[in-house]
């Protein structure tokens, strides 16, 4: 992976009521290791908590993961938290036990990207840093 | 006092020019505050501008508590129930949680909300997380700019919170006004560690964790601390359980006590004084340290010449091309 030159704000949360955070935690480390600075909001958040928590935070993308079943709800409610807040140019990336045939529904929500179980982190991390660039790119900063 | 601020649900503007920054600023839009604090901590040129304009008087009004002590001493569940004490008096607060980056990747996990998301929702409640950087003094210089934007948008009450075991993270807390040291039983080591050094940091002790044993004795220790020092041990420590909500109002009540305490002696100006020369010399160091590291790069590498010694070349030579 290309060196950052300052590190890329991201948020990583579990929106739902599952408990299990490995997935999140997982992922927040590997992102660490990398460079970014990862703000971890935890378990059991809303759509509206984890979108007001990404604005205070101003991060260039949202981590979302979820293994309850409940993503197809949870995770366009994220992006519409965001955008009744007017925030349009946070790209949402999900993971987490998803199944193949509802990913083209979660891209056609406004989510940037959908991993599933086994895809090698070096992926799921370039894909927050491309989200990243994309986010400050749209901002006209070529970070 | 409540400042006027935008609803839940408007449409914030796209923050993109500085302008729209500062003017969204003085709105407290959350959004133009976040980013005008990325700004600085970046250090973008723009940063200057930004902070030019911030309100002098609700900056001057405000008060600055630095929350420290070791980890899991209950720093960000205390912080939490001061915030929710706040917001039952109608106080805006402002949260600075500071988390060290990894000293081998630069990355960091900042995750002092995961107890704080009680609030995510009250738009009176402003919390950023910040990483040191590795480089303090730049922590400094930028959390001391995120203080004064958040005071400067109508949070009276800025908390900070930061780990505190080694004296350089506790340099952080000399941007405070009140700086309270969160301790607990089961932390002896910790506390004997930094015991010699604890009073000339913490204006006041918190004993957490009173539902555990040893908490009454730590209490007793600590005040005996402040007794060694002709100071009034009750006054300045004060035994609580954060995660029960147990005597959060005394220890409210006993840190503005102590602020106005210091407000009439004169005392808070002073230290805010020395906290901006430092801050500046931060900022000073901070603003140069680009273009030297450039010179440094490019100075001819005599192998047996001394650091000290191309030191000051560099800085002959930085002088030399900014005269
Ligand atoms: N028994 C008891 N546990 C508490 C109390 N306050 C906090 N805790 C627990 O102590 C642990 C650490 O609390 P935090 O608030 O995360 O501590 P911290 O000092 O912010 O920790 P770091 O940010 O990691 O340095 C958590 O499991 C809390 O639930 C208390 O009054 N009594
Ligand atoms: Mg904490």
């Amino acid at each position: 992976m290309e060196k950052i030159n300052r590190p890329y704000r991201v948020l990583v949360g579990k929106p739902g009521l599952d408990g299990h955070d490995r997935g999140a935690k997982f992922i927040a480390r590997a992102l660490r290791d990398e460079g970014f600075e990862v703000i971890y909001t935890g378990i059991r958040r809303t759509p509206d908590e984890i979108a007001a928590a990404a604005i205070q935070e101003d991060v260039a993308a949202i981590g979302l993961s979820s293994l309850s079943g409940a993503h197809l709800k949870l995770f366009p409610e994220v992006v519409k938290a965001l955008e009744r807040r007017g925030v349009t140019d946070i790209p949402v990336i999900g993971g987490g036990v998803i199944p193949e045939d509802d990913i083209p529904t979660l891209i056609a929500a406004g989510l940037t990207e959908i991993f599933t179980p086994g895809t090698p982190a070096d992926t799921i991390i370039n894909a927050f840093a491309e989200a990243c660039r994309k986010h400050f790119a749209a901002q006209g900063d070529n970070h | 006092m409540l400042l006027p601020r935008p609803a839940e649900n408007i449409l914030l503007l796209k923050v993109t020019t500085i302008s729209t920054i500062i003017e969204r600023l003085k709105d407290n839009d959350p959004r133009a505050m976040a980013r005008a604090i990325s700004l600085v901590e970046n250090n973008d040129p723009a940063s200057r501008e930004i902070l030019a304009s911030l309100d002098r008087e609700s900056i001057k009004s405000s008060l600055v508590l630095g929350i420290t002590g070791p980890p899991g001493a209950g720093k960000s569940t205390l912080t939490s129930q001061l915030i929710s004490l706040l917001r039952q008096q109608n106080q805006r607060v402002g949260i600075i949680a500071i988390d060290p980056s990894s000293p081998i990747s630069g990355g960091a996990i900042l995750g002092d909300r995961v107890r704080m998301m009680d609030h995510a929702l009250d738009p009176d409640v402003v919390v950023r997380s910040m990483a040191t950087r590795g480089r303090l003094g730049g922590l400094c210089a930028s959390a001391g700019a995120a203080v004064r934007i958040m005071a400067s948008c109508g949070c009276r009450y800025i908390l900070i919170e930061t780990v505190g075991v080694g004296q350089s993270e506790m340099d952080i807390v000399s941007l405070a006004d009140i700086t309270l040291m969160v301790l607990a039983p089961g932390f002896g080591d910790d506390i004997q560690a930094m015991k010699a050094g604890l009073l000339e940091v913490a204006d006041m002790i918190a004993v957490n964790k009173s539902d555990l044993p040893g908490a009454e004795g730590l209490c007793l220790d600590m005040e005996q601390l402040f007794h060694q020092r002709n100071m009034d041990g009750r006054q300045h420590v004060v035994k609580v359980a954060a995660s029960l909500g147990q005597d959060i109002d005394k220890l409210l009540e006993a840190i503005r006590s102590l602020a106005d305490q210091h407000d009439l002696k004169g005392e808070k100006d002073r230290r805010r004084q020395i906290a901006l020369k430092r801050e500046t010399l931060d900022w000073a160091l901070e603003t140069m340290r680009p273009e030297l590291a450039v010179i440094i790069q490019k100075l001819q590498s005599d192998q047996g010449c001394d650091p000290r010694v191309n030191a000051e070349t560099a800085i002959t030579e930085f002088i030399k091309k900014n005269t």
